[in-house]
This record gives C-alpha cells, sequence and structure tokens, in this order.
C-alpha cells in the first residue's frame, strides 16, 4: 500500500509521534489493538496524516497477516512515514512494554518459590483461560449471522481440540469456506 | 514436517469441555465429567529446552508465520505440543505474566521465554524471531492487498479465514481448561472464575482492566489463603 497520504509528519512532528506510541506501549495492557481507538485519534482525527478509510485497511491487513496483529502499528507507521514512520511507531510501542515486562518477569523469577507470586500466577491462570476464551468468542462475532461460518467456527473447534492437525489447514479451509459462501 | 504425527489426544475430554464452552453451559462440570480420560502425554514427559538463540529464533520465527488472525494457538501448539518446551501449566503460568503486563502477549510470552532459557540473548532471539520476518510478510500483504480489496472472493475469503482464526483462539482456551485441575485454588473454583471472566468480558462487554482488578484480586487473595504455610 503507497497510501495517498493527505500530510506527513516532518522533523519534529516524528518526536511527538515516538512520545504518543511510548505513552500507548504503557497502556496496552490486553494487547496493542486495545490501543487502537486511540491511535485513530492521533493519527487521524488530530494530524490528518491518514485517512479513516487507509487506517481501517491498515488494520484489517495486519489482522489477516502472519505474525502477531501487534504488526498493525508496522503498517501505520509505514503508511505515515515509510521505512522511518516504521521504526518510529515500532520502538514507540515495544520499547517501553518489552523492558517493563522482563523486568518483571524476572523479579517474579527471582521470587517464585514465594507465598505472593505463587498466589499471583495461581491466581491468574483462570482468568487467562477466560480471557482467550472470550478472545475468539469476541473475534468470532462478525460470523455468527452467517451459518456457513458459524458451521465452520465450531468444526474448527472440534478438529482443533481433538486432533493436532496444523491450524494452517484449518484457516485454508475458512478462507476456502468464506470465499464460496461467506 | 510431521503433521501427521499419531500422539494421542485427550480428545473426548476436550470435546466435551469446548461444546459445553459453547451451549454457555458449566465448564466445570464438562471438564471433570471428562477428566477420566484427561492424561495427556504432555503432563508426564519433561520437557525438553531449546539449544542455542538459533534455535530459539527459527522456532518462533516459524510459529509467528504460521500465526494467520493471532499466535497464541500456534505458540501453544509449537512450544507445548511438537517442542515441548513447556508444559501446558507451564505455558499458561507464562501466559498469566504475559497477559497482565503491557504489550501484545504473545510478544511478552515470547520475550519471557527466551529470557528464561537463555538470558538476554534468548528474549531478544525470541522477539526479533517473532517480528522480523512476519513483518516483510505484512508489508507485502499491505501491498497486495490494495490491488484486490474490492474482489468478493478475497473479501469473502478474508472473512472466512477471520472466522477460523477466532475459532482457533477460542481453541486454545478450550485446550488450556484441563492445566487448572490441579490449580490451588481446587478446579470448581477456578474454572467459575474463568465462567466468570468470560460473562464479564466476552458477554457483558466490560473492559478488560476492570475486570483484571475485580476478580484477580478475588483469585490471589483465595491463592494466597490455600498457600498459607
Amino acid at each position: 500500500m503507497t497510501p495517498v497520504i493527505p500530510a506527513a509528519p516532518h522533523g519534529s512532528d516524528w518526536l511527538g509521534v515516538l512520545a504518543q506510541f511510548l505513552l500507548l506501549s504503557m497502556l496496552s495492557i490486553g494487547g496493542a489493538i486495545s490501543t487502537a481507538p486511540e491511535m485513530h485519534r492521533y493519527l487521524v482525527e488530530q494530524h490528518h496524516w491518514l485517512t479513516n478509510e487507509q487506517f481501517s485497511s491498515m488494520v484489517a491487513i495486519a489482522q489477516a497477516a502472519p505474525g502477531p496483529n501487534l504488526l498493525f502499528v508496522a503498517v501505520l507507521g509505514w503508511g505515515i512515514g515509510g521505512c522511518v514512520g516504521m521504526c518510529v511507531t515500532m520502538t514507540g510501542i515495544l520499547l517501553p512494554s518489552t523492558t517493563l515486562t522482563l523486568m518483571a518477569a524476572r523479579w517474579g523469577e527471582a521470587r517464585r518459590s514465594t507465598r505472593g507470586v505463587q498466589a499471583f500466577v495461581a491466581g491468574m491462570a483462570p482468568l487467562t483461560v477466560g480471557l482467550v476464551l472470550s478472545a475468539g468468542f469476541i473475534l468470532g462475532k462478525p460470523g455468527y449471522g452467517d451459518p456457513w461460518l458459524l458451521a465452520l467456527m465450531v468444526a474448527t473447534v472440534i478438529v482443533c481440540v481433538r486432533t493436532r492437525l496444523s491450524p494452517l489447514w484449518l484457516i485454508a479451509a475458512g478462507g476456502l469456506v468464506g470465499a464460496f459462501f461467506g | 514436517m510431521p503433521e501427521t504425527a499419531t500422539t494421542p489426544t485427550p480428545a473426548p475430554a476436550g470435546l466435551a469441555a469446548a461444546d459445553a464452552a459453547h451451549r454457555g453451559m458449566s465448564v466445570a462440570a464438562a471438564a471433570q465429567a471428562a477428566s477420566g480420560d484427561g492424561a495427556s502425554v504432555l503432563d508426564d514427559g519433561s520437557p525438553r529446552s531449546p539449544a542455542s538463540t538459533g534455535e530459539i529464533f527459527r522456532v518462533f520465527t516459524r510459529l509467528a508465520l504460521q500465526g494467520f488472525g493471532g499466535v497464541l494457538p500456534i505458540a501453544q501448539r509449537e512450544l507445548v505440543e511438537r517442542e515441548r518446551w513447556l508444559t501446558r501449566e507451564q505455558f499458561l503460568e507464562l501466559l498469566a505474566v504475559a497477559q497482565v503486563m503491557p504489550g501484545p502477549n504473545v510478544v511478552n510470552l515470547a520475550l519471557i521465554f527466551g529470557d528464561r532459557a537463555l538470558g538476554l540473548r534468548g528474549a531478544l532471539a525470541a522477539l526479533s524471531g517473532m517480528l522480523l520476518l512476519p513483518l516483510g510478510v505484512v508489508l507485502a500483504l499491505a501491498v497486495v492487498y490494495t490491488r484486490y480489496a474490492s474482489h468478493p472472493v478475497v473479501a469473502g475469503a478474508l472473512r472466512g479465514m477471520g472466522a477460523a482464526a477466532a475459532a482457533l483462539i477460542f481453541s486454545t482456551g478450550v485446550k488450556l481448561l484441563p492445566a487448572l485441575r490441579r490449580n490451588v485454588l481446587g478446579s470448581t473454583r477456578a474454572f467459575a472464575l474463568v465462567a466468570l471472566m468470560f460473562a464479564g468480558i466476552a458477554l457483558a462487554g466490560i473492559p478488560l482492566i476492570w475486570m483484571l482488578a475485580a476478580l484477580g484480586s478475588v483469585a490471589c487473595t483465595l491463592a494466597w489463603r490455600r498457600f498459607a504455610p
């Protein structure tokens, strides 16, 4: 995508972009996608560096592509300023959260036999499973009105849980069903 | 690739739980009913560990490139079922920590895993494996997408892939349910917390931060009491 850029950030604008993404990184509990509305506000509404349509399609592409959903941040950065933009947004979104995660993980690992850390890990485990189930349920919502897609999803869950078939085949089956019936 | 591996899986247990979760029944009841044959090969096998940063980089590149619509299902499959670098319980433990930290859970999981295996070098290998090649693929797809996005077959295929990806993430949750049977909270309480979390986030749409604060404090306090010396 080489979008027709309504306006592009210049010079000191990039410091602002970096600061914005550094901040969003700290707020991205539950994944970078949870900060997408805030990125939309900043990039589209406030600075007009991207149009609404460009923003939406960039997020959709990153969701459909392989790899962590976080990569939509790279596509947005690339959209506002090519390689420089991509480096700025990715550095911003990654640096604080990775540093914090590493420090917290090491802190916890050093104290893993303490009562506090054990209680935290045991207590959070069921919530984590509930969250994974919720993510699947919410992401499936666009398909619940379509009987073909609904059947596809039920079949996918059954096959995935009972067999060790590679998920790639199930995604491919989804693409076929969607192409012909979706 | 040995995709046709014949290692046995606890199919009936998983199925019952999936079915129950779909119908909104008591997940706890279904999982307990099926617990008799739930013993998996993953539970008793002592996990292996990665030998080098190169191996970590390769495995995380491989799992990220397979992760259409979400890397979590692939990460569970590759790290637990295929490489056996983690048991299901260890995977859930790492995920629990990764989830509450800022940043994407799979990226955090990669960092923590790499760090525990080989220190900072391992963490950077896992992170770059997770991001570098997929980044190239995403940018290439972005170029292709703009040319064909309006084509109905392409749009339909993308919708279908999105639906399958959602189902895979749900399945990952179902596969992690048996790991809670040994939770110190007791399986009934643990499954009740799963159900409450699902109801709050998926059905009621309550923001994650509130659910984590409310249920997390209850769950950790209960666990704290259970660990009483």
